[in-house]
């Protein structure tokens, strides 16, 4: 079977002036469709620029990244875009919705982009899933943080993705709807069957997963089953 | 993929809470495009009603004109080939005496005869005065003349030997202009009287002018074509209808090219204030953007998505300033009235509107394009690291494109303004070193700043001054639009300031300030008795010959005229000389070449004079060339025996042919008497005495003419004043909108400190030293630029004395900077005022 991410010899170097940082370094996974897997470490060992390569956000320094049957190397930015647009969702640590728009045009977006009809009925719809019937013309500012993340969730799912990065998901809440925020993630996840990759510190979400990674120093030191 | 109405409808979504702000920032380039239609559309009104009443404002199919001399045989016999009707205008400058008030006035004398004009009227008070002026010895008194002395239909007017009755008032004449009305009134005679005056005497001033109303099948362009040779040849100007409307248009087109130049830096300093704004609201858009590429949109969409807003609201702003310019136009007739020769019919002019709309959109959009361009590069990335920035830092090819762009549209702007490509090139590299100087030095103050920083200075003005050089700093936005909008108004003023004060010292000091010129030979020793008992110096008592150039270089004057291979000035050749005799140079001259006192050796005792440098070249004369001049019928042959450079603006007789003594004394002359009065009273009770014993004498009152000059160049400062309004509220919107922008660039961190417990007053400390070290170095830079170029154009085109007057520059610069920190703490009164928390929410949340 083909895997859903396909990563080989993946390293990632930044220079500022005659200095070079290795941020990764020599990383391979492959990660099959509908698996839900978390990368773990310590901070700067490297999860957050592992999950933008993978998502076709950045480029490697060497090495390769399949997204599927897309080398996503060889593209450009317009095209992984389209790529991300088709197949991608994210879930930010910060949410990162536009402030400017409503609670349901945020939603909207990635359907929009596609050119789709429906896109303010399937936006309602998740909108009423993860229980934000309410705040369709909210904007960012009037929600909640864990109301905000909701809204980032069903942004993420809006597009049928096959596969959903989320870099720390529940960083910003609270243990109350840090709960709820995970629940929606794994039962739209089971329900949707995309995969799930994860960044987060919080061990309690890793184990909820099929599998962890574990990063330092920009290497992996573990690809092991959960707790 | 999303089409164009997804992408129209994210920007009308994504504007929502930013409209009110965008329209502020757009709002700067409103006054430049109000400027430029109100401008254009009023040139538009003048063009057409050029081509309406250019028939009447010179009253005639064609006029055939010679200054100072009758017409000559060959010309006279010319003119009996038109066929049509005819009149004629003798006119000449003179002495008038009121006997009623005991006055004397400087006056313009237009003998008419026959049924002048054919087209137009001349407007009288009552209206049929001028039917009764052909009758009887009437003159037509100047309307400003009138009330100036307080005179009344039916009272008396002397003109040299013959006294009129004044039979109305001149309300509208022709070929006079309001400089000249003001220091000599027009007075309109039948030409038989003017005999009578005496006034026109061997070497006296005269314009002819004849007059034609020709047949419809006769075509007075291709006449004059015909004949242009033999007329130039004789000195004869002419003018039609076409002419007249050609010199009109032309006339006005430099008063059009200057108002257009304002209208274009009020256009520029706007778009500077666009350019600003749009770079500011691209940088607060940074993190949505880079949401919506992480979501799949491309950097062409995210680009239409913003390019589509700032259009919209250019197009808005655009607009605004169309119709605030169409409906304005009606002010600038009412400032310009002294420079118009008609009354403007003001119409709605589409064309102005429609190029107004497209300069103003297309320069709007060029400048906005600028920042915004950079958003076809932000990276998704910056969605997981805020502080990613590598995106931006590349080059990028467009950039330069759009700078071409720009100049080349600024370039094409002043071509077709000024029709001229090589003045407008200059006008563009002027612009791009003063942009240049501009920015240069907002990175040296950057980088002196952040080099030299006085770490041990308190905090406060440590804070307020590393203001200067952190990110989201305004020293450069606000250095180039401030420094520049300074530097356009100081230099206005400078300009403004140096023609006055050169009018103005004109006769100070020992400088004449009364000419006495006609004076026949017989009435010189009655003169210098009369100026003596009045205890005024005789400054100059100057012998006049009058003469014309015959030969030089052995050929005649037409050979000369009709070589092409050798460019001989027309003017010079053909000028009917006023030559004195001396020995000695006079204080406003300097010799160049040769020797005034005696002559080059090989020579011998041939006659040997002196010549202007300028009017030498023009005939294209050196020293010890070989001249001959006809003096009145007798020739006589000279040498050119030295070049002298005479000082122009002084305001003593001024010769360009100066004879050695003994060769001239014989020759039929007049006499001129300069003086200097030390008082306006003692000016007209001596010159009424003059006027009253030698009626044929004119006396000129300089120091009236120096008023009248001032005046005239008052109403000049006037409209200059008012043109600079535009150009002070463009500057005065970009620095509110590029304050206020700053206010969001700062308020994160204002309520940080606050937070911190700084208090209000270390707040308002804080943003005041930044506001008065921008305001004072943008005031400062716009100043010093403002010299420079002020000091080259009044050196090396206007050639006038460099004197700088400091308070208007001083007045300038403490308004400038005053200004930029009461608008920069007035926009901070929110941070300081309310709560933190409050503050945050409002604006950040």
């Amino acid at each position: 079977m083909q895997a859903a991410l396909k990563v080989d010899e993946l390293s990632k170097t930044y220079t500022s002036g005659s200095r070079s940082l290795t941020v990764l370094d020599d990383i391979n996974i492959s990660i099959e469709p509908g698996e839900s897997v978390a990368i773990v470490g310590p901070s700067g060992s490297g999860k957050t620029t592992l999950l933008g390569l993978c998502a076709g956000l950045d480029k490697p320094s060497t090495g390769s990244v399949h997204l599927y049957d897309s080398m996503l190397n060889d593209l450009s930015e317009d095209e992984r875009a389209e790529i991300r647009n088709k197949h991608v969702g994210f879930i930010f640590q910060n949410f990162q919705l536009i402030p400017t728009l409503t609670a349901l045009e945020n939603v909207m977006i990635p359907l929009e982009l596609q050119g789709m009809k429906q896109a303010e009925s399937i936006a309602t719809d998740l909108l009423e899933r993860v229980g934000l019937k309410d705040r369709l013309d909210h904007y960012p500012s009037q929600l909640s943080g864990g109301e905000q993340q909701r809204v980032s969730l069903a942004r993420a799912f809006s597009n049928s993705p096959k596969i959903l990065f989320a870099d720390e998901p529940t960083g910003n809440l609270d243990e109350d709807t840090s709960q709820s925020v995970e629940d929606l993630i794994f039962a739209l996840n089971q329900e949707k069957g995309t995969t799930l990759i994860i960044v987060t510190h919080d061990m309690e979400l890793a184990n909820k997963t099929n599998r962890i990674i574990q990063l330092k120093g920009g290497k992996v030191v573990a690809d092991r089953k959960p707790e | 993929m999303a089409d164009f109405k997804f992408l129209a409808k994210t920007a009308l979504r994504d504007s929502r809470k930013n409209r009110g702000r965008l329209l502020l920032f757009m709002s700067s380039i409103i006054l430049g495009i109000t400027a430029l239609v109100a401008i254009n559309s009023f040139n538009y009104s003048v063009v057409k009603d050029i081509d309406r009443q250019a028939a009447s404002t010179i009253g005639a199919d064609l006029v055939v004109q010679r200054n100072r001399l009758p017409l000559s045989d060959e010309v006279k016999g010319l003119l009996d080939s038109i066929p049509g009707e005819r009149a004629s205008e003798m006119q000449l400058f003179s002495m008038s005496l009121l006997p009623e008030k005991n006055v004397s006035q400087f006056v313009q004398i237009r003998a008419i005869e026959g049924d002048f004009p054919f087209y137009g009227m001349i407007g009288t008070d009552p209206e049929d005065a001028t039917n009764k002026f052909r009758t009887e010895p009437i003159a037509i008194v100047d309307d400003a003349m009138m009330f100036q002395f307080d005179l009344s239909v039916g009272d008396s007017i002397k003109l040299g030997y013959q006294t009129f009755e004044i039979g109305g008032r001149l309300t509208s004449g022709f070929g006079s202009n309001s400089l000249t009305a003001s220091f000599a009134p027009t007075i309109y005679i039948d030409q038989a009287y003017l005999e009578s005056t005496q006034l026109v005497q061997p070497g006296s001033l005269v314009n002819y002018s004849y007059f034609f109303k020709v047949p419809e099948d006769f075509d007075p362009d291709e006449w004059d074509e015909e004949h242009r040779q033999t007329l130039r040849n004789n000195s004869v100007g002419t003018q039609t209808v076409e002419e007249q409307k050609e010199d009109l248009t032309e006339a006005f087109e430099g008063l059009n090219y200057f108002l257009n130049l304002i209208a274009l830096v009020s256009l520029l300093l706007g778009c500077i204030g666009v350019a600003s704004s749009v770079f500011i609201y691209v940088k607060s858009k940074i993190p949505s953007i880079a949401v919506f590429r992480c979501l799949g949109m491309s950097g062409n969409q995210a680009f239409l998505i913003y390019f589509i807003q700032i259009t919209v609201l250019g197009l808005l702003s655009v607009i605004a300033g169309v119709a605030l310019g169409s409906s304005i136009q009606v002010l600038l007739p009412l400032v310009l009235s002294d420079f118009l020769p008609f009354d403007i019919a003001l119409d709605i002019s589409w064309t102005a509107i429609i190029e107004g709309f497209l300069v103003g959109l297309v320069i709007t959009i060029l400048f906005a394009l600028l920042p915004l361009i950079a958003v076809r590069k932000i990276s998704p990335l910056r969605t997981l690291r805020a502080s990613f920035s590598d995106d931006l830092a590349g080059k990028d090819i467009w950039k330069w494109i759009i700078y071409v762009g720009i100049v080349l549209s600024i370039y094409g702007f002043l071509w077709q303004v000024t029709k001229d490509p090589l003045a407008s090139l200059y006008f563009c590299i002027g612009l791009l070193v003063a942009f240049f100087l501009l920015y240069l030095v907002s990175k040296l103050v950057i980088w002196g700043v952040q080099r030299y920083f006085p770490r041990r200075w308190n905090y406060v003005l440590r804070q307020g001054l590393s203001n200067l050089f952190r990110p989201n700093n305004q020293t450069q936005t606000l250095l180039v639009s401030l420094g520049l909008g300074t530097a356009v108004l100081t230099t206005l003023f400078i300009i403004q300031g140096l023609l006055l004060q050169n009018v103005a010292g004109m006769d100070e000091g020992d400088q004449p300030n009364m000419i006495l010129y006609g004076i026949e030979y017989d009435q010189m020793d009655g003169l210098l008795e009369l100026t003596e008992e009045y205890n005024l110096p005789v400054i100059q008592r100057v012998p006049i010959v009058t003469m014309k150039i015959d030969e030089w270089k052995g050929k005649t004057k037409n050979e000369w005229l009709q070589d092409t291979t050798v460019r001989v000035r027309r003017w010079a050749a053909n000028r009917e000389a006023r030559v004195t005799y001396r020995d000695t140079l006079s204080s406003e001259e300097t010799l160049v070449q040769g020797s005034l006192a005696g002559p080059p050796a090989e020579h011998g005792d041939s006659i040997y004079i002196s010549l202007d440098e300028g009017y030498a070249e023009g005939l294209n004369l050196e020293i010890g060339d070989e001249v001959i001049w006809n003096v009145q019928g007798t020739r006589i042959t000279t040498y050119l025996g030295s070049l002298r450079d005479i000082e122009f603006r002084s305001l003593s007789t001024r010769f360009f042919i100066v004879f050695p003594p003994g060769v001239l004394e014989n020759a039929p002359q007049f006499r001129v008497l300069v003086t200097k009065s030390p008082s306006p009273q003692l000016t007209g009770t001596y010159r009424s005495e003059v006027v009253k014993r030698y009626p044929n004498v004119s006396v000129i009152d300089l120091t009236t003419i120096l008023r009248t000059v001032g005046q005239i160049l008052d109403k000049i400062s006037y409209v200059i004043q008012f043109m600079a309004i535009f150009c002070i509220l463009t500057g005065l919107i970009v620095l509110i909108s590029s304050l206020f922008l700053s206010k969001y660039q700062r308020i994160k961190e204002s309520v940080l400190l606050r937070t911190l417990g700084a208090s209000r007053s270390q707040i308002m400390k804080i943003n005041a030293t930044e506001y008065i070290i921008l305001g004072a170095l943008s005031a400062a830079t716009g100043i010093i630029l403002s010299i420079a170029g002020s000091y080259l154009l009044a050196t090396y085109q206007m050639e006038l004395d460099f004197k700088m007057n400091w308070w208007p520059i001083i007045i300038v610069f403490i308004l400038v900077t005053g200004l930029t920190v009461l608008i920069g703490l007035l926009n901070s009164r929110e941070v300081v005022n309310k709560s933190p928390l409050e503050v945050l929410r409002k604006e950040v949340g």
